[in-house]
C-alpha cells in the first residue's frame, strides 16, 4: 500500500509541476549545440510579406461555395501543416508557407480578410472526401492535379509544377534516381501521387513500399535508416533537406515520363467542389491576376524559392 | 447494388492480402500474449520480490497505457536502441507486450480460484513450487482462465486494426487505402465490418460455451 | 487462495537460493535499464536540442491542450456511454422477448466491431453523404457504441449479481417489476458494479487515443507534431515518453481509484448490499458475457 500511495504522489506531483507551466515566452527557437542534428535553422514562420487586403467587392454568382462562404463571412480551407516552405505550423501555432500564402491570396479576392481564414488539417488520402463532404471550401496543400482526382473534385490552377524526386540520407550513393530503387525501402504519404507512381510502375518491390500519414514520418524513418528513400515532390523535399543540411540530401534526379522524355510534372491545384464552376473561373481569374501583377513571384521568393531554385508562374489549364 | 459487389471483387486481392495480415497479427499475437502472459504472471506470485516487483510494474504500466502509444513507441522509439524491426514484426511485438499483460492478470485471478487446500496438500507432499504450480494449480486454474482469456483474444483480434496507423497493410487500413482508388467508402466499411464479424462472432459464440461448461464456482 | 500458499516458508535453504535468484534478476533488470538509457543518450535522445521545444510555453500550451481534449472528449463520451449502457441493459432485462432480442442483438453487434472501424463509420460515411460531422462527435459516436455495449453488459451483471431474495421478497410484498428494479435492485447494484464501470471508464480514456487516425487533435496526435519537427532533430522519443508518462498518470489514477472502491465495497459489503462486486475487466475492452467472470 505504501508503494501505491507514492505512486498516487508521485502522478499528482507530475501534475501540478506539469501544469505550473514555468515556460519560456515566444517562438521555439533551437539553439546552441544541435549534436546529430547538423545546422538547424529558425523553426518560427516568416512570410513573405505580401500583404493581402480583402476585395471590397465581389462579383460571383452561381456558386453555391461562395454562398456558403458569404453568409458565414470566413473561409475554411484544408491545408499541410508539417511541410515547410508550402504548408507549415510552427511551435507557436502561426502558420506560413507557399501553400498558406496563396491560400490566403484567394481569400481575400473572395472578400474575407485572411484573419477569418480556418484552416483544417487534412490528410493526403482524405482530402477529396473533405471537399466532396463539404468539410472545407477549397483546398491548397501540395494538391497534384490528376484525371483520376477530377472525377471526385474540380481544380482550378495550377499554381506550381513541381517533379517527383528523392530525399535519402547525405551518405547514400546507392540510389541516384528512380531506376535504383529495386530492393530499396522507400516511404511516403498515405494517399500521394508520387507512391501510387512508384507502385503501379514497380520502381520497388510491393513489400518495400512503406506508407505513412505524414512526411515528417517518413523523415525520421530515414534518420533511423528503417526505411531508404522519401519520395514525393521536390518541393517537399527540399524543405526538408534545408532543415537538416548535415543529414539529408535530395538526389536532384526527377522521375521521368519515359512517353516524353521530361519529368513527370507535379501541377499543384486548388481543390474545389466538383460542380462549382464558377467559383473554379473565378479562382483561374484571380490566379492569372496574381501570375501578371507580381504577386505569386513575390510570395514565391519569400516561401519556396528560399529553398534554392528560381521559378515563374506556369501555365493554367482552364476547363 | 451492384457496385456493393463489385467494390468487393474489383479488389478482392488487396481484402485477401489485409485480411490474411490481420489473421497472422492476430495468431502470433495470441500465442506471444500466452507465452508473456503466464511468464509475467509466474513472476507475479513467485516467492522471489524482485520478479513480483518487475512483474508489477510492467503490468501496471502496460495497463494505463494506450495501445496506439504502445505501437508508436515501438515504431519511433526502439530503432533508437540500435534495432531494427521491419513493420510487421514491430506491430505484433507492440500486441504481444500489450495483451501480455492482461493475460498474466487473467492467469493469476485463474489461480486464485483454485482451493488453498490443493497448494498445501502439494507442498505436504513435498512438491517444489515449480511443480505446485505447473502439476496441481495451473490446470485447475485453466477452466476459470479461459473465459476471460477468449474476451482478451476477441479483443486482440479488434486491435490488430491499429496497425493500420503504422504502415501495415491489415484491415484496417484497408480503407485509406482504397480511398486512394476511389472506392466507394461506406462499401469498404461495410465489407470490412461484414469480414470482421465473420470472424469475431464464432470466438464469442465460442466463449459462451466454454462458459457454460466450465461453470465455476466460487 | 492466497497465492502464498503456493509454496512452504521458506527453509534457510531455500532463503539462500532466493536471495540469490533475486540478486541475478535484479542485475539482469538493472543492466536491461542502463543498456536503454546508454542506447538513448548515444543516439541523441537526451541532446539538449531534443527537449528545447518544450522549454516554451506555446509547446506547453499545445501539450496542454492536447489533454484537455483528450478530457473532454472521454468525459463527453463516458455521459453518453453510461446512458447507453444504462437503456441497453433495461433493454435486455425486459421481460418482452421484443424488446429484448434487438438489444441484445445491437450490444452484441457493437462489441464485436472493432472500434477503428466504428469511428471511420462515423466520420466517413456521412462525409461522403454531404453532410460532415465534426471529428470530435464522431469519436465520440464510436466510443459511445463501444464502451455503451460493454458497460450494458456490466449493468446487466450487477443487477443479476443481487441475491435472487431480494427480488422475491420485493414481489412478496406486492412491487411490480419496474418498482422492484428501481428500488430494490438498482441501489444495491450499483455500488457492485462501480469498480467495473471505473475500470471501463479507464478504457474508454485511452480509446480516444485512436482519434489521430482521422486527424482529431487529442494528445497523441499533438505528441506526433511536437515530435515531427525536424528543427528540433525530430524529437518523438522524447515526445512520446512524456506523453505516456501522462497517459499512465491519468490512467493510474483512476484505476487507483477502481481499486479503492472496490475494496472499501468488499469492506463494506454485509451491511450496504448482499450483491458481490461486478469484477474489474480483466482485459483490454470487454468482460466475459454474463459477467462472471475470474473475480
Amino acid at each position: 500500500m505504501n508503494l501505491r500511495k507514492f505512486a498516487v504522489v508521485a502522478a499528482v506531483a507530475t501534475f501540478a509541476l506539469g501544469l505550473s507551466a514555468c515556460g519560456k515566452e515566444g517562438t521555439p527557437t533551437p539553439s546552441g549545440d544541435s549534436g546529430q542534428t547538423g545546422a538547424a535553422t529558425s523553426d518560427a514562420c516568416t512570410s513573405s510579406g505580401t500583404t493581402f487586403t480583402p476585395a471590397s467587392s465581389v462579383t460571383l454568382t452561381g456558386s453555391p461555395t461562395y454562398d456558403k462562404i458569404k453568409a458565414a463571412k470566413k473561409v475554411v480551407v484544408g491545408v499541410k501543416f508539417d511541410q515547410p516552405n508550402l504548408g507549415y505550423k510552427d511551435a507557436s501555432g502561426k502558420r506560413c508557407g507557399f501553400d498558406i500564402e496563396m491560400a490566403q491570396m484567394i481569400a481575400s479576392k473572395l472578400g474575407v480578410d485572411p484573419a477569418n481564414i480556418e484552416y483544417k488539417e487534412i490528410a493526403s488520402a482524405n482530402r477529396e472526401t473533405a471537399i466532396k463532404g463539404g468539410e472545407i471550401d477549397y483546398y491548397v496543400g501540395t494538391y497534384s492535379i490528376t484525371d483520376k482526382r477530377k472525377k471526385d473534385v474540380s481544380f482550378a490552377g495550377p499554381y506550381f509544377i513541381a517533379a517527383q524526386d528523392l530525399l535519402v540520407r547525405k551518405d547514400e550513393s546507392a540510389i541516384t534516381g528512380s531506376d535504383t530503387l529495386k530492393g530499396k525501402k522507400v516511404c511516403s504519404a498515405t494517399g500521394s501521387t508520387p507512391i501510387q507512381r512508384v507502385r503501379d510502375q514497380k520502381l520497388t518491390e510491393d513489400s518495400n513500399i512503406v506508407e505513412f500519414k505524414t512526411y515528417s514520418e517518413c523523415v525520421s524513418q530515414l534518420l533511423d535508416k528503417k526505411v531508404d528513400a522519401v519520395t514525393t515532390d521536390d518541393a517537399i523535399l527540399k524543405g526538408y533537406a534545408a532543415q537538416n543540411q548535415s543529414q539529408l540530401k535530395v538526389v536532384g534526379k526527377p522521375f521521368i515520363d519515359p512517353k516524353t522524355g521530361k519529368p513527370y510534372p507535379e501541377k499543384y491545384g486548388i481543390g474545389l467542389a466538383h460542380d462549382d464552376k464558377a467559383l473554379r473561373d473565378f479562382v483561374n481569374a484571380a490566379l492569372e491576376s496574381a501570375f501578371s501583377d507580381g504577386t505569386w513571384q513575390k510570395i514565391y521568393d519569400g516561401t519556396l524559392g528560399k529553398s534554392g531554385s528560381p521559378a515563374s508562374p506556369p501555365a493554367l489549364e482552364k476547363y | 447494388m451492384g457496385e456493393f459487389f463489385h467494390t468487393l471483387t474489383d479488389n478482392s486481392d488487396i481484402f485477401v492480402r489485409a485480411f490474411k495480415t490481420t489473421i497472422e497479427l492476430f495468431l502470433i499475437g495470441a500465442i506471444g500474449a500466452l507465452i508473456l502472459g503466464t511468464l509475467l504472471g509466474a513472476m507475479r506470485v513467485s516467492p522471489i520480490p524482485v520478479l513480483r516487483a518487475v512483474g508489477t510494474t510492467y503490468v501496471q504500466l502496460i495497463r494505463n497505457t494506450p495501445l496506439t502509444l504502445v505501437f508508436a513507441l515501438l515504431v519511433f522509439a526502439v530503432p533508437k536502441l540500435g534495432v531494427n524491426l521491419d513493420y510487421f514484426t514491430s506491430a505484433y511485438v507492440a500486441l504481444i507486450a500489450y495483451t501480455g499483460a492482461f493475460v498474466c492478470e487473467a492467469v493469476r485471478s485463474g489461480i486464485n480460484t483454485v482451493p488453498a487446500g490443493q497448494g498445501e496438500a502439494a507442498r505436504a507432499l513435498g512438491m517444489t513450487f515449480n511443480q505446485v504450480l505447473g502439476s496441481i494449480v495451473l490446470p485447475q486454474a485453466f477452466r476459470a482462465i479461459v473465459p476471460p482469456l477468449m474476451s482478451i483474444f476477441i479483443a486482440l483480434m479488434k486491435n490488430t486494426t491499429i496497425a493500420a496507423g503504422f504502415s501495415v497493410l491489415e484491415a484496417g487500413a484497408l480503407q485509406p487505402y482504397l480511398s486512394e482508388r476511389s472506392q466507394n467508402q461506406t462499401y469498404v466499411l461495410l465489407w470490412i465490418t461484414l469480414f470482421f464479424l465473420l470472424l469475431i462472432v464464432p470466438l464469442i459464440g465460442l466463449q459462451r460455451v466454454l462458459e457454460r461448461r466450465w461453470k465455476v464456482a466460487r | 487462495m492466497t497465492t502464498a500458499a503456493l509454496y512452504d516458508q521458506p527453509g534457510p535453504r531455500a532463503i539462500a537460493r532466493n536471495q540469490i535468484f533475486g540478486v541475478v534478476s535484479g542485475v539482469a533488470v538493472l543492466a536491461l535499464l542502463a543498456w536503454i538509457v546508454y542506447r538513448f543518450y548515444d543516439t541523441g535522445q537526451f541532446d539538449s536540442i531534443k527537449w528545447q521545444q518544450f522549454q516554451y510555453k506555446a509547446v506547453q500550451q499545445e501539450l496542454l491542450d492536447g489533454y484537455l481534449t483528450t478530457l473532454k472528449v472521454a468525459g463527453i463520451a463516458a455521459i453518453g456511454a453510461l446512458v447507453f449502457g444504462a437503456l441497453f441493459a433495461a433493454g435486455r432485462l425486459s421481460d418482452y422477448r421484443l424488446v429484448r432480442a434487438p438489444a441484445t442483438f445491437v450490444v452484441e453487434l457493437f462489441r464485436a466491431i472493432p472500434l477503428l472501424v466504428l469511428i471511420f463509420f462515423a466520420y466517413y460515411v456521412p462525409l461522403q453523404y454531404g453532410f460532415p460531422f465534426d471529428k470530435m462527435w464522431a469519436l465520440v459516436i464510436g466510443l459511445v457504441l463501444y464502451n455503451g455495449s460493454v458497460l450494458a453488459e456490466i449493468f446487466r451483471a450487477g443487477m443479476l449479481a443481487v441475491p435472487y431474495g431480494q427480488s422475491e421478497a420485493g414481489y412478496a410484498v406486492g412491487l411490480r417489476k419496474t418498482q422492484v428494479m428501481t428500488l430494490i435492485l438498482l441501489p444495491q447494484a450499483v455500488r457492485a458494479m462501480l469498480p467495473a464501470i471505473v475500470s471501463q471508464l479507464v478504457v474508454l480514456l485511452k480509446d480516444t487515443a485512436l482519434g489521430f487516425i482521422i486527424n482529431y487533435p487529442e494528445l497523441l496526435f499533438v505528441g506526433k507534431q511536437i515530435g515531427g519537427r525536424l528543427v528540433f532533430g525530430l524529437p518523438y522519443v522524447p515526445t512520446y515518453l512524456i506523453v505516456a508518462a501522462i497517459y499512465i498518470a491519468t490512467c493510474g489514477l483512476l484505476s487507483l481509484l477502481a481499486y479503492w472502491l472496490q475494496r472499501r465495497l468488499i469492506r463494506g459489503k454485509s451491511q450496504k448490499t448482499a450483491a458481490a462486486p461486478v469484477p474489474i475487466t480483466m482485459e483490454p475492452g470487454s468482460i466475459g458475457p454474463t459477467g462472471s467472470s475470474v473475480g
